[in-house]
């Protein structure tokens, strides 16, 4: 009987890598893929995306939801991008530069970000995203208006042949994959980005520790009750911006590395579905938005991805287009993110009434208290 | 002057300004070469089509569902409503309110499922209200491209199926509203008259069913749902109600739209319909749990105004076209500001 | 050890929110190691007290108060709880304030973590240090072990049985090192029997090690049995401070209750009250904090029937239950027919309406217009206020009827306000309570559940709500079940005055009844007594 339950737990728990799961075993052997190419490019996409997705980690913790204001950050690593090419600063010292100029950027646009969050408590995530888009339209003010003629530019080549603005695609040839190669590995025929990989191990040390230390106690707390929290002296309204902006100048780092590894960037669209990938990634890898863990980014990296990878394939094997193979991934994407929410919303709702359930029946006390012998403070 | 303080607190600075910006925009356009008016045809033309789309918001706001960012579920039955008139081949008027006719049913079943869902995830309304209208998009664009479809007008010439991105209303009901008892003075005067009276005919509908006992139990719900569970309404029901009357007027709404428009866009097209939507009623001064008839009119003459002018009237000042930068600020920008704002609890 | 200096004193302390006094001259003084029990009905001006002796912001936001509080015979001025918390003083509050997510240890050093530096804090500060987990775990064990009960500090505190909670937190507030003072507020209200006696000891033990406390509670054999000294607070007023040596709890219950009666109901000889129109067989309502277990009990036709107890003991939760409003069981009946639970629609079809206590919350439409408010529930309910148009086809809102019964009662209840579209939370707390009024009278009820009618309003309102209650009843026969914390209220205008404890019928007494009576059973002494005497 119980291991009944525990098992549909189980399966309810995780609906949402189970369908994912299912869909991607079907849909891969249909693509006709050959296994070493979807090895290569699950290892590559981990490289170039996982950064990305760990920044949603500590707003989660913080009990702020899915951080849809991530966008912010890769704003500013765009940012930084776009300096690093007009500065020609070539290869791994160009990312140093790039993440030097976006890091100031980052932390104004995570503090606002927080603020603007902070004033919208329960509504978390419908802010973030729009203030994303909002952000978006500033975002374009400033690259297609104020770059070249306010900010000075000092390379033709990238500006607009009006004399101001960047060009829609940036040649990013200057630090291309400057990271993967720095220390690329190859095994078997398949190329590890051992760099790459490094940065991301070092980030997971630093989620690891972060969580121990006071300030991720404190984030804790606040993410599962404002309140008490409050009352215990902890600063709430401060903790959840500072959240932000470490979440924000994750995301920041993630997009330079997710940049250079493609090796070139849509200046006014690279960061539009960026917090649609990580925030799919990580529900599909079983996070909640409660709830979100170091194996939720690296199983939802890898099964989103490979999604991405062989639908198209399979869609065009099956239908005899590309293109419904790629509405199919958007539609499961986006299904993903609606079920997760739905179910984590559902759960909240079902929880209150089954702990009001559980207290009509009278189950007060399942372990009754003992009393035992107290010591005197001095005999401690 | 204390007066003057609470109006502006209360409508809120943004919506002022944004107003004076549009007078402004008025009053400088002859300076700059632009023909005021044709920019009050296209005003007017793109106030008709785009305010039922906003209307379509006002039932959930009311019954506290929040901004509907949902709205693609009704504008997908709008969409089978008339890609189904078409297919049948249905034209003129008759396709017109074959398109209206065909379309409700889909529109009352997907608002009953949509309901459904948003009663068991209340307080997370909005963000799970976007991605399910997201979703909802993407597997039509599946469905589109699948379902049997044979009208060779509406299907890609060299596949012969699966239905083509944009198909135009030409032979069929475009521009059939705007057309009816249309004034046009000159060459470039033009009011389409039929579109904004069925514009206000559904303005009109909605305000009544808000006086009716239905649309009063709605209201109380949004305002104070323990209130009105203590009267004995039910809340779901009540908010169900609202959806799937938000999911029709949407349906109608894109209808509209597209007569006017003259085309149907299919696939990714909805996927942010409801963005602007939901902007024009904000700038029209609702909130995220109140909002009137004035607030849709109002809302959706200023944003669309905005919208119609600053490509011409900016764009001839400062020599680029910066009206893509300022839609989005300010759209997002009154939708941040209405997130933002400190709800007035009155509790 | 009594000490020549007390730990705390309390001289005359006073305080008004906006001229409605709710303490005045307040003194007394808690000696170290000593256990003083504070008793009190609702609304006696306990937790106002605490309030200020722990510096809530709420006290300076009002105006401040009057008096002056001593530590250690220093004068100590709290701006906010955390200086008190520094000064000493800790305190249990009613409701748990714990994370649900993290374990014992965890919360019994929240935000008091012990702490390892490392470089980071060089750069951060200190919030960047890792916690010391075996420090904070032996602390926790340590604090648990004062106590004097198992807990097992690696339990969350969601997977904890209500006992553990209570336990929990009170480790908290004494792991804290300098902690001197500790204040609980009805901290056995969720224990059962053996686990408060297990908390009685624990709490003694921690007196003698010079810990003083102020116990809260409505329990009063409890006081009784461990309080050094017991304060009786009556309306603002410190009306008994005694050794609790030999004083008994017949005692103390009519010190709490007792006043002069100005006004008793006493014409119920002429009084029309007919059969049986309403029954109570087995409810239970779970109402989230006044939860009804076991109430059986009958209402006759005509009559004004009081419901009173203390707060928390589910007075409130028999109406809540019977209009529908929370889950309920058991069987209802009204005017021989089975009223359905938890279906608010049926019962008020059935002919019941209901003045629910929270006013802004359930009773108003704050947003809406006055007319609205009062016709609302008639319209849905009776399909009142409608008018047909198109034969019948569509039924709109009928304004001008709306306007007209708005206008009657707001002059029949002289309701003051600038007229039928004014918004209910532009008024008074009077007025709105007079709008429920007219909500419920609106649907012309043959039996009326009225709960708190009078709570916060002033005293001139109070009485014409009590008034209008009074003459609806005579005019039109309607039965009325008027439940209320204020037990003189309740002697006033009703027949007959049923006191809940424990989510039961303790007992069902006459207006003109001994006031001790009233407190016994309130205290649910009555009951113990009676089980005394049968063992």
């Amino acid at each position: 009987m119980i291991k009944k339950t525990s098992i549909r737990r189980f399966f309810a728990d995780n609906v949402v890598v189970i369908i994912f799961l299912v869909l991607t075993a079907a849909a891969t052997p249909v693509s006709g893929l050959s296994a070493g190419y979807i090895v290569q490019e699950i290892l590559t996409r981990i490289g170039r995306n996982s950064f990305l997705v760990f920044s949603l980690i500590l707003p989660v913790m913080a009990g702020m939801g899915l951080n849809f204001g991530m966008v912010l950050g890769a704003m500013a690593g765009e940012i930084g991008l776009i300096f690093a090419v007009d500065w020609n600063i070539i290869g791994v010292p160009g990312l140093i530069f790039a993440n030097l100029v976006g890091l100031p950027i980052a932390i104004f646009l995570g503090w606002l970000c927080g603020e603007v969050l902070n004033r919208a408590r329960g509504r978390e995530m419908v802010t973030g995203f729009i203030l994303g888009f909002f952000m978006d339209g500033i975002y374009q003010f400033v690259v297609l208006y104020l770059m070249g003629s306010v900010i000075p530019m000092r390379s033709a080549a990238i500006t607009l042949s009006r004399g101001y603005g960047i060009r829609n695609t940036l040649n990013l040839d200057s630090v291309r994959q400057s990271l993967d190669d720095l220390l690329m590995v190859k095994l078997f025929g398949i190329n590890l980005p051992i760099a790459t990989y490094l940065i991301i191990i070092l980030l997971c040390v630093f989620i690891i520790w972060f969580r121990k230390t006071k300030l991720g106690q404190d984030m804790r707390a606040i993410g599962q009750d404002q309140i008490v929290s409050n009352a215990s002296g902890i600063p709430v309204a401060r903790t959840r911006v500072i959240a932000i902006i470490i979440s924000t100048i994750l995301a920041m780092v993630g997009q330079i590395i997710f940049l250079q590894n493609m090796g070139n960037m849509a200046t006014y669209n690279a960061h539009r579905q960026t917090g649609f990938f990580a925030v799919a990634a990580i529900l599909v890898g079983g996070a909640s938005v409660t709830k979100a863990t170091i194996p939720n980014v690296f199983i939802g990296v890898v099964l989103l991805h490979l999604m991405y990878i062989v639908m198209p394939r399979a869609g065009a094997q099956l239908f005899g287009s590309a293109q419904i193979g790629e509405y199919f991934r958007d539609a499961f994407s986006y299904g993903a993110i609606a079920l997760a929410l739905v179910l984590h919303a559902w759960r909240k709702m079902r929880g209150v009434e089954i702990d009001r359930a559980g207290l009509r029946q009278g189950v007060a006390s399942a372990a009754p208290l003992e009393a035992i012998e107290p010591i005197k403070e001095d005999t401690l | 002057m204390q007066k003057l303080k609470e109006f502006v607190t209360d409508f809120g600075l943004p919506r002022i300004i944004i107003f004076f910006f549009l007078i402004g925009l008025f009053v400088a356009a002859p300076f700059v070469g632009v023909r005021i008016d044709t920019s009050i045809s296209d005003v007017l033309n793109r106030f008709g089509q785009n305010a039922i789309l906003v209307l379509a918001l006002v039932p959930m706001v009311q019954s506290g569902c929040g901004l509907n960012f949902g709205l693609p579920v009704g504008i997908i039955a709008g969409l089978l409503g008339g890609t189904l008139a078409m297919q049948l081949g249905l034209s003129g008027w008759l396709g017109f309110a074959g398109a209206l006719a065909i379309s409700m049913p889909f529109a009352i079943l997907m608002g009953w499922l949509y309901g459904q869902l948003l009663n068991r995830v209340k307080g997370d309304e909005m963000t799970i209200a976007m991605y399910v209208g997201f979703s909802m998009v993407t597997f039509f664009s599946i469905l589109w491209l699948l379902l049997p479809y044979s009208n060779p007008t509406m299907v890609w010439g060299y596949a012969g199926q699966g239905l083509r991105t944009t198909i135009t209303l030409d032979n069929y009901w475009g521009q059939i509203l705007n057309n009816f008892l249309s004034v046009r003075i000159g060459e470039s005067f033009f009011i389409p008259t039929g579109m904004i009276l069925f514009v206000l005919l559904c303005a009109l509908i909605v305000y009544l069913f808000f006086r009716s006992k239905t649309g009063t139990a709605m209201t109380a719900v949004g305002s104070n749902p323990d209130f009105a569970r203590a009267g004995g309404v039910s809340v779901d029901k009540m908010r169900t109600i609202s959806v799937i009357v938000s999911t029709m007027l949407g349906a109608i709404g894109i209808l509209v739209y597209q007569q006017s428009y003259g085309f149907i866009q299919l696939y990714q097209g909805p996927l942010y319909m409801a963005f602007p939507a939901v902007a024009a009623l904000l700038i029209g001064g609702a909130s995220v749990n109140k909002a009137s008839m004035v607030n849709v009119l109002v809302g959706t003459l200023l944003f669309q105004g905005i919208l119609t002018m600053t490509p011409s009237v900016i764009n001839s000042v400062l020599k680029t076209d910066m009206s893509e930068v300022l839609r989005i600020v300010l759209s997002n920008g009154m939708i941040l500001y209405a997130l933002t704002r400190k709800t007035k609890v009155s509790k | 050890m009594p000490n020549d200096t007390p730990l705390l004193s309390l001289e005359g302390i006073s305080k008004d929110f906006y001229g409605n006094s709710v303490l005045a001259d307040v003194s007394f003084s808690v000696g170290k190691g000593q256990i003083v029990g504070l008793v009190g009905e609702n609304g006696a001006g306990k937790t106002t007290l605490m309030r200020i002796l722990f510096g809530m912001p709420v006290i300076a936001e009002t105006g401040g108060f009057g008096g002056s509080i001593k530590l250690d015979g220093q004068e100590v001025f709290f701006k906010s709880p955390f200086d008190a918390l520094d000064a000493g003083i800790g305190m249990v509050h009613q409701e748990f304030s714990l994370i649900p997510g993290f374990s014992t240890t965890e919360n019994i050093a929240l935000n008091r973590e012990a702490m390892k530096a490392n470089f980071a804090c060089d750069i951060f500060g200190d919030r960047m240090s890792v916690l010391d987990r075996v420090t904070m775990r032996g602390r926790a064990e340590k604090a648990i072990k004062r106590l004097g009960v198992k807990l097992d500090p690696d339990m969350l505190v969601s997977e904890m049985p209500v006992g553990h909670k209570q336990f929990t937190e009170i480790a908290r507030e004494i792991n804290r090192e300098n902690v001197k003072l500790l204040v609980l507020d009805e901290p056995t209200a969720v224990l059962t029997e053996s686990e408060a006696e297990i908390l009685l000891k624990s709490l003694r033990h921690l007196a003698d090690q010079g810990i003083s406390i102020i116990f809260i509670s409505h329990r009063l054999h409890e006081v009784t049995t461990l309080a050094d000294s017991i304060v009786v607070l009556r309306d603002g007023l410190v009306v008994k401070d005694t050794p609790a040596k030999g004083v008994s709890v017949r005692d103390i219950a009519s010190w709490m209750v007792g006043r002069s009666v100005e006004a008793k109901r006493t014409d119920r000889s002429g009084r029309d009250i007919g059969d049986e129109i309403l029954v109570f067989d087995k409810l239970w309502v779970d109402m989230p904090g006044e939860t009804v277990k076991d109430v059986n009990l009958s209402v006759r036709k005509g009559e004004i029937l009081g419901i009173g107890g203390l707060a928390g003991q589910g007075k409130l939760g028999i109406p809540n239950g019977v209009m529908g409003l929370y889950p309920a069981g058991g069987s209802v009946r009204f005017k021989g027919k089975d009223v359905p639970l938890n279906d608010p629609r049926r019962a008020l079809e059935l002919g019941m309406a209901f003045v629910s206590e929270d006013r802004r919350g359930v009773g108003l439409l704050l947003d809406e217009p006055l007319d609205w408010n009062i016709g609302f529930t008639a319209m849905q309910i009776r399909g009142d206020y409608l008018r047909s148009y198109l034969g019948g086809l569509v039924k709109l809102r009928d304004e001008e009827a709306l306007k007209k019964l708005s206008q009657e009662y707001i002059e029949l209840l002289s309701i003051k306000c600038t007229g039928a579209k004014q918004r209910a939370k532009e008024l008074s707390g009077g007025n709105q309570q007079k709008i429920c009024l007219a909500k419920a009278f609106a649907l012309k009820p043959t039996l009326l559940f009225v709960s708190e009618p009078t709570r916060g309003i002033d005293v001139g309102a109070k009485e014409l709500v009590l008034q209008s209650l009074r003459h609806y009843n005579r005019d039109f026969g309607t039965t009325i079940v008027m439940v209320s914390s204020e037990l003189e209220e309740l002697r006033s205008i009703c027949d007959r005055v049923a006191i809940v404890d424990e989510g039961s019928i303790a007992g069902i007494l006459l207006p003109d009844a001994d006031i001790s009576d009233f407190g016994l059973l309130m205290a649910g002494e009555a009951r113990k007594e009676a089980a005394d005497a049968k063992a």
